[in-house]
C-alpha cells in the first residue's frame, strides 16, 4: 500500500488528530483539566482550521501553487488529485469547501458553551465534540468522494451521528424524538440512495464517478437510478418534497445541533450533489434540469409559505433553510463554473447568517429556560440592544438586504440561473425573496417594535465563546460582500472543476 | 477623492458619529454639521458643475470607476449629469430640513442611523452609474423605512410598514430581473449605463419584457396606479421626516431611475410599449387627484396628492420630448420641495393639536399664524400659481405633452390638465377648512406657534420652492442640456 496517498487527506489526517486528542484528552485528563476542555477543544480546532486555509493563504499571497515536497515542511503542502485509486479526490475547490464545513463547525462549537456548561449535559461535554468530528469526518468523504461508494459511506459516517446529537438532551421528550425521527429519516434516505446507486451500478458497470461518466445516457434504468440517488440527498438537503423531517428535528434538537444541521450537513450535502451532478450527469443535462427546476420552484415556495406560519423560532429557521436550500439549486442548475461558484459563494454566506441568528437564539435560549417561541423574542432590543442587532443583520443577510453579504451571494446565485436562460425560474426565486422579506421583517418587528411579554429575558451578557462567534459572524456577513476578492478566488477554484 | 464619493462618505461618517455620540445635545450637533456639509457640497457640486459643463462635452461630468467584481463586470462607478445634480441638490435640502422637522425624537440615536443610511442610498442612487451599484443603493434606501416606520410612526404603523416595504421590494424584485437582464442581453460585457447606452444595444425581443418589468420596478416607488396603494398608509403612519424624505425624495428614484434606466437603454421598447404605461399614469394623475379630494385626514389627502404629482413625472417622461422631459425633472423637484414642507407642516399642526382630522381642526391662521401662512403657500405651490415651482413644472410639462398630435396623447393630456382643477379644490377646500373659518375645537386655542427649528426647516423649502418660481431657467438649462443625449436616443 501507499502510504504517500494519504498527503492527499491533509485535512482529514488534521481533524483525526484533534479527535485523537481530544478523545485522550476527554477520557484520561483530570477534574480541573475537564473544566478547561471547551477551551482546549475550540483552539485545536480553531487550529485545524488555520492550517486548512494555508493553501489559499500561500496561493493569495505568493499568487503559485506552491508544493514544499515530502519531509518535514511536506506536513505544509497540499497536494491535489486522485488518491487511492480514484476513490478520493482533492482539488483546491474540495479544500475550500472543506474549509467552509470548519468555519462552520467552528462557530458551532463557540456557540455550544453555555448548553454544555449546564448541569446535564457537563459530563458528556467531551462527547459532543467528539461525535461532531466524526460526522465532520463523514462531511469530508462526501465531499471528496470519487466513487459513489466512498459517497455512501461518507453520508453514512455524517448521519448516524448526528442522530445522537440530536438526542443529546435525550431527557427532553423533544430531544429524543428529534433524535428517533432523524436515525429514522436518515436510513430511509441511505436506503434510497444506495438503491439508486445499484441501479446506476448496473447500468455502468462502475461506480468510480470518472469512468461513470461517459457511461451516462439517457436510458430508463440510468434515470431511476440518478432520480433515487437525487432523491437520497435531497433528504440531507431538506428539498421539498423530502422536507418532512426538517421542521420537527430541528424543533427538538439542542439548538447548536440545529445550527449544525442546518448548516453544516447542509452545506456538505449541497458540495455532495453538485459534484456528483456536474461530474457525473452532465451528459443527461437534460433529464436533471427538468427535475431541478421544479424542485427548485417548489423548495422555495413551500419553505417561504411554511415559514410564515411559524410560531416557534427553531420550527422557523427550519423553513427558513428549506427556502435556502432550494436557492442552492440554482446555482447547480446552472450547471457552469458560474454556477459552482455562486453556489459555494452563497454557502459560504448562509453560514455566516445563519449560525449568527442561531448564535443569538442559543444565547437567548439559555437565559429564558428553553423558551423558542418567537414571541419570546419580543422587546428584545430593549433589553439586548446588541444582539438583536446581531439577529437583524443576520435575518437582513438571509432576505438578501443590501449591503451584507446575503445580497451578493442571492445576486450572484441569480445571475447564474440567469445565464444559463432560467428566465422564468429567477424570476419565481425573485418573487419569493419577497415572501421571505415578510417573514424574516417578523422577526425584526418581534424584536425591535413589540413590547415585551412578562417573564422575557432580562439584560445578559453573552458568554465569551458565544461572544467572539457572534463577532466573527458579524464580520462575515459585512466582509464577505465588499471584499470582491473572495468572489473572484473562488471564481478561480470552480474554473479548475468544470472543463 | 472624487467629489460625489462625498456624498456617500459623509453620511457614513454621520453614522460613525452618532455611534459615539451620547446624550441629544452630541446626537444633534452630528447631524446638524453633517447636514450642513451636504449642503454645502451640493451647492459646491452644482457650481462646479457648471463649470464644467461649460468646457465639456461628455455626457456625464465627474465620471470615475473603480472596479468592483472584476469577473461580473461590475465597477463601483459614478459620474453625474444635470438631472442627477439637481436631484442630489435636492436630496441634501430635504435631508438638511428633515433633521431640524425631527428635532424632538424619542429614542434620536437609532432614528438619526436609520436616517442616514437612508441618505446613503438616495445619494448613493443618484451618484452611481453602474447598474449593479444603483440597484444596492436603491435597496440600501428602501429597508430603514420599515422601521423608522414601523418604530416612530403613528396609526396603523405596523401594517402600514410592511406594506410599503413588502411593495417596494416586490417591485425591486421586477427590477432585479430587469437588471440581471440588461447585463446579459446586452452582450454581459459591462454594467456601466453609458457604456450599454452608447455601444451596446439590447435586441428588441428582449426589451419588450425588460422595458415593463424595469419600468414597473422603479414605477412602484414612483407610486405608478395600481401599485400606489402603499403611499397612503405609508406615506400617513410615517413620521414627518420619514414622510417628507420619502415623499420628497424616495419617489423621486422611482421617477428616477425609469427614465434614467428603463428609458435610456432601451429606447425601442418605450416606444413601443411607451403607451401602455402612458395610460397609467394618466390614470394615476386624475385618480391621485380625486382620492385627496374626498380624504379628511391631512397626511392622506398629501399622500394622494403625491400620486397625482408623481404620476404627473411619470407621464411626462413618457411624452418623450424635450419639453416635457425636462417638465418632469422639474416637476420632481419642485413636487419634492412642497410635499416635504406640507409634511413638515402637518407634523408640526399634528405636534400640537395630536389631529390630523380636518373636521376637527379651524381657524388655525389665528392661533399659530407663521404655520398657517406657510401651509397657505405651500397650497398654493402645489396648485401651481405662478411665481412658484409647480407652475413652472406643469405649465412646461404640459406644453410638451401639448405637442404631440395625435388623438391618444391629446386626450391623456386633456385629462392630466383635469388634475390642476381638482387640485384646487382639495387645496382650498384644506387650507379654508382648518386655517380659516372658526375655531373648532377649544383647546386648540392658545397652542404655540412653530419653534425655531421648526421655522428653519420650513422656510429653507419656502425659499428654494420660490427660487425656482422666480428663476425656473437657471434650473431648466442645466436639466435640458442633459436631456438632448437621452432625446436623441428616443428620436431613432
Amino acid at each position: 500500500m501507499d502510504f504517500s496517498n494519504f498527503l492527499y487527506m491533509k485535512q482529514e489526517v488534521s481533524l483525526m488528530i484533534v479527535f485523537i486528542f481530544l478523545f485522550l484528552y476527554d477520557v484520561f485528563c483530570s477534574e480541573k483539566g475537564k473544566q478547561r476542555f471547551q477551551l482546549v477543544a475550540c483552539t485545536l480546532f480553531a487550529i485545524h482550521t488555520i492550517f486548512g486555509f494555508l493553501p489559499h493563504i500561500l496561493d493569495a499571497i505568493f499568487g503559485i501553487k506552491y508544493n514544499l515536497g515530502i519531509g518535514i515542511l511536506g506536513c505544509f503542502s497540499f497536494p491535489t488529485g486522485d488518491a487511492f485509486g480514484g476513490m478520493f479526490i482533492s482539488s483546491d475547490m474540495t479544500i475550500f469547501m472543506k474549509n467552509i464545513l470548519n468555519i462552520a463547525t467552528l462557530l458551532v462549537l463557540l456557540q455550544t458553551n453555555n448548553w454544555l456548561k449546564a448541569d446535564d449535559t457537563v459530563h458528556k461535554r467531551g462527547e459532543f465534540f467528539i461525535i461532531t468530528m466524526v460526522t465532520l469526518l463523514g462531511m469530508y468523504l462526501m465531499v471528496s468522494a470519487g466513487n459513489f461508494m466512498m459517497l455512501f459511506i461518507g453520508m453514512e459516517t455524517a448521519a448516524l451521528p448526528l442522530a445522537c446529537l440530536a438526542a443529546f438532551d435525550k431527557y427532553k421528550e423533544k430531544s429524543a424524538e428529534a433524535g428517533a425521527k432523524f436515525i429514522l429519516i436518515s436510513a430511509l434516505s441511505s436506503g434510497v440512495t444506495l438503491f439508486g446507486m445499484s441501479f446506476l451500478y448496473g447500468a455502468t458497470g462502475t461506480m468510480y464517478f470518472s469512468d461513470m461518466t461517459a457511461q451516462i445516457m439517457s436510458n430508463p434504468m440510468v434515470i431511476i437510478g440518478f432520480i433515487f440517488f437525487f432523491a437520497g440527498l435531497g433528504f440531507k438537503l431538506s428539498l421539498v418534497p423530502f422536507h418532512l423531517w426538517t421542521a420537527d428535528v430541528y424543533e427538538g434538537a439542542p439548538t447548536s445541533v440545529t445550527a449544525y444541521l442546518s448548516v453544516v450537513s447542509k452545506g456538505a450535502a449541497a458540495f455532495a450533489l453538485i459534484f456528483a451532478i456536474y461530474k457525473v450527469f452532465g451528459n443527461i443535462g437534460i433529464v436533471w434540469h427538468h427535475i431541478i427546476w421544479f424542485l427548485a420552484v417548489i423548495t422555495i415556495t413551500l419553505g417561504n409559505l411554511f415559514a410564515i406560519r411559524q410560531k416557534d423560532i427553531k420550527r422557523f429557521f427550519a423553513f427558513s433553510s428549506i427556502s435556502q436550500a432550494g436557492y442552492i439549486l440554482l446555482g447547480i442548475i446552472a450547471g457552469t463554473a458560474q454556477g459552482m461558484t455562486a453556489m459555494t459563494y452563497f454557502v459560504l454566506v448562509y453560514v455566516f447568517s445563519n449560525l449568527a441568528a442561531f448564535g443569538v437564539i442559543s444565547a437567548v435560549e439559555n437565559k429564558n429556560g428553553g423558551d423558542t417561541r418567537i414571541s419570546a423574542f419580543n422587546g428584545l432590543y430593549k433589553s439586548n440592544p446588541k444582539l438583536s442587532l446581531v439577529m437583524m443583520l443576520a435575518v437582513f443577510s438571509l432576505a438578501g438586504i443590501p449591503p451584507l453579504a446575503g445580497f451578493f451571494s442571492k445576486f450572484w446565485i441569480f445571475m447564474a440561473a440567469f445565464a444559463q436562460g432560467q428566465h422564468v425560474l429567477v424570476f419565481i426565486a425573485l418573487l419569493n425573496t419577497v415572501i421571505s422579506l415578510y417573514y424574516y421583517l417578523l422577526i425584526i418587528k418581534a424584536m425591535f417594535i413589540n413590547e415585551s411579554e412578562e417573564g422575557a429575558v432580562q439584560r445578559f451578557t453573552t458568554d465569551g465563546y458565544n461572544k467572539t462567534s457572534l463577532v466573527l459572524c458579524v464580520i462575515g456577513i459585512f466582509a464577505i460582500g465588499i471584499l470582491s476578492c473572495i468572489y473572484a478566488y473562488i471564481g478561480t477554484l470552480s474554473f479548475g472543476v468544470i472543463r | 477623492m472624487n467629489i460625489l464619493s462625498l456624498f456617500v462618505l459623509v453620511p457614513l461618517l454621520m453614522m460613525l458619529f452618532l455611534f459615539a455620540s451620547k446624550n441629544m445635545q452630541q446626537i444633534r450637533t452630528v447631524m446638524v454639521t453633517g447636514a450642513s456639509a451636504l449642503l454645502v457640497l451640493a451647492a459646491t457640486l452644482t457650481i462646479m458643475f457648471i463649470q464644467q459643463r461649460a468646457i465639456s462635452t461628455d455626457e456625464m461630468l465627474f465620471v470615475d470607476s473603480i472596479v468592483w467584481y472584476a469577473p461580473l463586470n461590475i465597477a463601483y462607478a459614478v459620474g453625474v449629469d444635470g438631472i442627477s445634480v439637481v436631484m442630489i441638490v435636492l436630496s441634501s435640502i430635504i435631508v438638511f430640513t428633515g433633521v431640524f422637522s425631527s428635532w424632538n425624537m424619542n429614542m434620536a440615536k437609532e432614528y438619526f442611523l436609520w436616517y442616514c443610511l437612508l441618505s446613503i442610498g438616495v445619494f448613493g442612487f443618484f451618484i452611481s452609474i453602474d447598474l449593479f451599484t444603483m440597484f444596492l443603493f436603491y435597496e440600501v434606501a428602501l429597508i430603514p423605512m420599515y422601521l423608522l416606520i414601523g418604530l416612530w410612526g403613528t396609526g396603523r404603523k405596523e401594517y402600514s410598514a410592511m406594506k410599503l416595504t413588502l411593495m417596494l421590494m416586490g417591485g425591486s424584485a421586477f427590477l432585479m430581473i430587469g437588471i440581471i437582464g440588461i447585463y446579459y442581453f446586452s452582450g454581459h460585457a459591462t454594467m456601466n449605463l453609458l457604456e450599454i447606452a452608447n455601444n451596446l444595444h439590447i435586441p428588441i425581443e428582449a426589451q419588450r419584457w425588460l422595458f415593463p418589468a424595469t419600468f414597473l420596478g422603479f414605477g412602484v416607488l414612483g407610486a405608478l396606479f395600481p401599485f400606489h396603494t402603499w403611499s397612503p398608509d405609508g406615506h400617513a403612519s410615517a413620521p414627518t421626516a420619514v414622510s417628507m424624505l420619502h415623499a420628497g425624495v424616495l419617489m423621486k428614484l422611482g421617477g428616477y431611475g425609469c427614465f434614467r434606466v428603463a428609458m435610456y437603454l432601451m429606447p425601442e421598447a418605450a416606444h413601443e410599449l411607451g403607451w401602455i404605461f402612458l395610460i397609467l399614469t394618466g390614470i394615476s394623475v386624475v385618480y391621485g387627484a380625486l382620492g385627496a379630494v374626498v380624504q379628511t385626514d391631512l397626511k392622506y389627502i398629501n399622500a394622494y396628492s403625491s400620486v397625482s404629482h408623481c404620476g404627473l413625472v411619470l407621464f411626462a417622461i413618457l411624452m418623450m420630448n424635450q419639453t416635457a422631459m425636462t417638465g418632469a425633472i422639474m416637476q420632481m423637484l419642485s413636487h419634492g420641495l412642497m410635499t416635504a414642507l406640507f409634511f413638515a407642516l402637518i407634523g408640526l399642526i399634528y405636534g400640537r393639536t395630536h389631529t390630523r382630522d380636518i373636521r376637527e381642526m379651524g381657524g388655525l391662521m389665528k392661533i399659530m399664524p407663521f404655520a398657517a401662512m406657510c401651509y397657505v403657500i405651500a397650497g398654493l405651490a402645489s396648485l401651481g400659481l405662478p411665481g412658484l415651482s409647480g407652475f413652472v413644472a406643469e405649465m412646461t410639462i404640459f406644453v410638451g405633452a401639448f405637442q404631440h398630435a395625435d388623438l391618444f396623447h391629446r386626450i391623456l393630456t386633456i385629462a392630466a390638465c383635469c388634475s390642476i382643477v381638482i387640485t384646487a379644490v382639495y387645496i382650498l377646500r384644506t387650507v379654508g377648512k382648518i386655517l380659516y373659518g372658526p375655531v373648532q375645537d377649544q383647546h386648540h386655542i392658545g397652542l404655540p406657534d412653530a419653534k425655531w427649528y421648526e421655522k428653519v426647516s420650513t422656510v429653507g423649502l419656502i425659499v428654494a420652492i420660490a427660487a425656482i418660481g422666480m428663476y425656473p431657467f437657471g434650473v431648466s438649462e442645466i436639466i435640458s442640456n442633459s436631456l438632448l443625449p437621452i432625446i436623441e436616443k428616443l428620436t431613432i
